[in-house]
């Protein structure tokens, strides 16, 4: 029982940040219908930002830790934001409307120029961190086992809970989310309606790569190792947990984020560690079998 | 961790060092290494150790009364110039190679040296291929990847008895073979490892085999693998609580460990060869090079015993013959050296792995 809560709790510290990544990778599906490859180089450049930023404000003297922490989320999101936005400038939107792949070949070559461009200027061995955040709870014990909660965890959940309650109060009830939502049913009836599609997707790029940095930076205080190569391995599995989630579908990104994460654990924890990603995926499979949309996908409908 | 490194674009010739032709009362042995390239550190380091022992040994009268020659021999670790270089010193008419350093260049250099009839003792090539698959020629007087296991799995043996191990690796040849040396000596000596399990390298989250090994009460954990996941193990270990002892192989003798664990990484050990200038036997020779103002650090040690070596068994067969000396370098001993007594098994690897502890303290490791 006890080792069984253990690794729930490892399970659902994984799949959140599975999740903020997956939602990224969602909205852009959402609005525009193609896969950001480049979006899990976005989140690997929110980890290396936030490193950066962490390593500068220590030089100058910043060391109380909340500051710290605050000062770099807000660096590394606003950075990160930067870089989804000229993403989405330079590689996607001259691409609008030529044929479906066009996008999608630009979003892999965007994802090789990042990972690239972060293999030479920050050089290819593993950068650490030091844990800044130390300790947690003791929850209960039983027959020699402690259940720990680590104050990391509850901040990442914390921290998810914050972003994706900002987020879909964004998306519901602001002109821009009504914008978004709209873009989603149909861009080009959006765009005849007045709506801005071009600065509406550029936002939607935004928004998903400030979130993208905030899980960067949840990733380097948790596990406190980062390199250039992070970026693919968690976004083949953020990107995962959007199909399984239902591809489109916020709810169902944060959804399929944990339930891979839970997945990937249970796997390790009761059967084999080595095969675990061969579990993830496999139900995946499964899943779009009986469920081509995902979880909590909606059927489109080919309006003729 | 292997020492193949394969050297793009040597395009530098073999330098062949134009030395007096075989005289009747000399004997022709060389020193051959990557004297350019980017491994020329450990090239030079072999030459200074070579004519230092050849001064040394002429000095006492040289070799059944001869004086020996040393030739040099450039490979730069490229596989392909070590073919070159290995055939041009065997028509030079040198009886015994003191090299090469790189694995892949030690290896393809032995298959010269044995159609041509020259005994080869590298100081530096831990690849087991070098001696599994050698001929009668080849020796070395480092220790073999593989032994770092035999050292590992009879320390855990000795001093965990009774305490629940779990042995994890990468799947990888590096950290598969040294995973299962390490083992299969661990259960020669009577102790069964509670977990035997592989790791996804690459990974940053291994809490869930973290939470596993924590449930079966592990208190050692032995990792084949490489630093990077080594470390997010232990770290994550201990942030759940753990009270575990890590020990692997060479592969964290190196800064990064100690940056991803910080002081999660206190007492972590690991094998690593024993640094041969601290041994007495090497106390009067380290002398003479300090005087020379040459630190005798990495294999200058190496190269030095393995000429010493020869010179003896060379001495006792009666002949420089090569096939002779083999057989009497692996028949007799243990030969007294800088290294301390050495001797060969058939298969020319030294008897007694040279491997050692060492242990992660405040941020750096020292011999244990």
């Amino acid at each position: 029982m006890a080792y069984a809560l253990q690794q729930l709790i490892n399970g659902i510290t994984l799949g959140l940040i599975y999740g903020l990544i997956a939602v990224g990778y969602t909205m852009v599906y959402g609005i525009i219908g193609m896969i950001n490859f480049a979006h899990g180089d976005v989140f690997m450049i929110g980890a290396f930002l936030s490193l950066i930023a962490l390593s500068g404000l220590a030089s100058f003297g910043i060391t109380a830790v909340p500051l710290a922490l605050a000062l770099t989320l807000v660096f590394a999101a606003a950075i990160a934001a930067l870089y989804g936005w000229t993403i989405e400038r330079v590689a996607y939107r001259p691409l609008r409307g030529s044929f479906r792949l066009a996008p999608l070949i630009s979003a892999i070559g965007m994802s090789i120029t990042l990972q690239n461009f972060v293999q030479v200027s920050q050089g290819a061995r593993v950068k650490p961190l030091a844990p800044l955040i130390p300790g947690g709870l003791e929850l209960f014990r039983e027959a020699g086992f402690t259940v720990l909660l680590s104050w990391m965890q509850i901040a990442i959940a914390l921290t998810t809970m914050i972003c994706l309650a900002i987020f879909t109060w964004l998306v519901t009830r602001t002109p821009l989310g009504r914008a978004m939502r709209a873009c989603e049913q149909d861009l080009r009836m959006s765009a005849l309606l007045g709506i801005d599609t071009d600065r509406t997707i550029g936002l939607t790029f935004v928004i998903g790569a400030a979130l993208a940095a905030v899980a960067g930076l949840l990733f380097l205080l948790y596990y406190g190792a980062i390199d250039f190569y992070i970026g693919f391995v968690a976004g083949v599995k953020a990107f995962t947990a959007a199909v399984l989630g239902g591809i489109g579908s916020l709810p169902g990104a944060v959804l399929g984020g944990l339930l891979i994460g839970l997945i990937e654990t249970f796997w390790s924890a009761y059967f084999s560690v080595q095969y675990k990603d061969v579990a993830a995926f496999s139900i995946l499979a499964i899943t779009l079998i009986f469920l081509p949309t995902g979880l909590l996908g909606r059927v489109d409908v080919e309006k003729v | 961790m292997t020492k193949s490194f394969f050297l793009a674009g040597a395009a530098a010739l073999p330098i062949a060092l134009a030395l007096t032709a075989p005289a009747e009362a000399q004997i022709q042995i060389a020193v051959a290494g990557p004297l350019t390239g980017s491994n020329a550190t450990f090239g030079v380091q072999m030459k200074e150790g070579g004519e230092q022992a050849v001064a040394d040994i002429n000095a006492k009268g040289g070799v059944l009364g001869k004086k020996l020659v040393l030739n040099e021999g450039d490979d730069a670790c490229d596989p392909k110039q070590a073919v070159s270089v290995a055939n041009e010193l065997a028509d030079k008419g040198v009886v015994f190679v003191d090299g090469h350093f790189c694995s892949s260049s030690s290896i393809p250099a032995s298959k010269v040296y044995l159609e041509q009839g020259v005994l080869q003792i590298s100081p530096g090539s831990t690849n087991p291929a070098y001696t599994d698959n050698g001929g009668w020629n080849t020796f070395r007087v480092c220790g073999r990847d593989d032994q770092q296991g035999q050292v590992a799995g009879k320390y855990i043996a000795e001093h965990y008895k009774g305490q629940n191990i779990a042995i994890l690796h990468d799947n990888s040849a590096y950290g598969k073979g040294l995973a299962d040396e390490t083992r299969k000596y661990m259960n020669q000596d009577g102790v069964k490892e509670a977990i035997y399990t592989a790791y996804v390298p690459g990974e940053r989250d291994y809490s869930a085999l973290v939470s596993r090994l924590k449930a079966a009460n592990v208190s050692v954990i032995y990792i084949g693998g490489y630093q990077t996941e080594a470390g997010l193990i232990i770290r994550q270990a201990k942030e759940q609580g753990m009270n575990v002892t890590l020990i692997s192989g060479d592969a964290l003798v190196t800064s990064e460990f100690w940056q991803i664990t910080g002081a999660t990484g206190e007492g972590t050990m690991m094998t690593f060869a024993s640094d041969p200038r601290k041994r007495p036997a090497a106390a009067a020779v380290v002398k003479e090079f300090e005087a020379k103002k040459i630190d005798p650090e990495g294999y200058v040690l190496y190269t030095y015993a393995a000429i010493q070596i020869w010179a003896e068994a060379a001495t006792k067969a009666g002949t420089t013959d090569p096939k002779k000396v083999s057989a009497e370098l692996k028949a007799g001993g243990p030969w007294d050296s800088v290294l301390g007594p050495i001797g060969f098994d058939a298969k020319g690897d030294v008897t007694k792995p040279d491997y050692v502890f060492y242990v992660w303290h405040d941020g750096s490791y020292h011999e244990m």
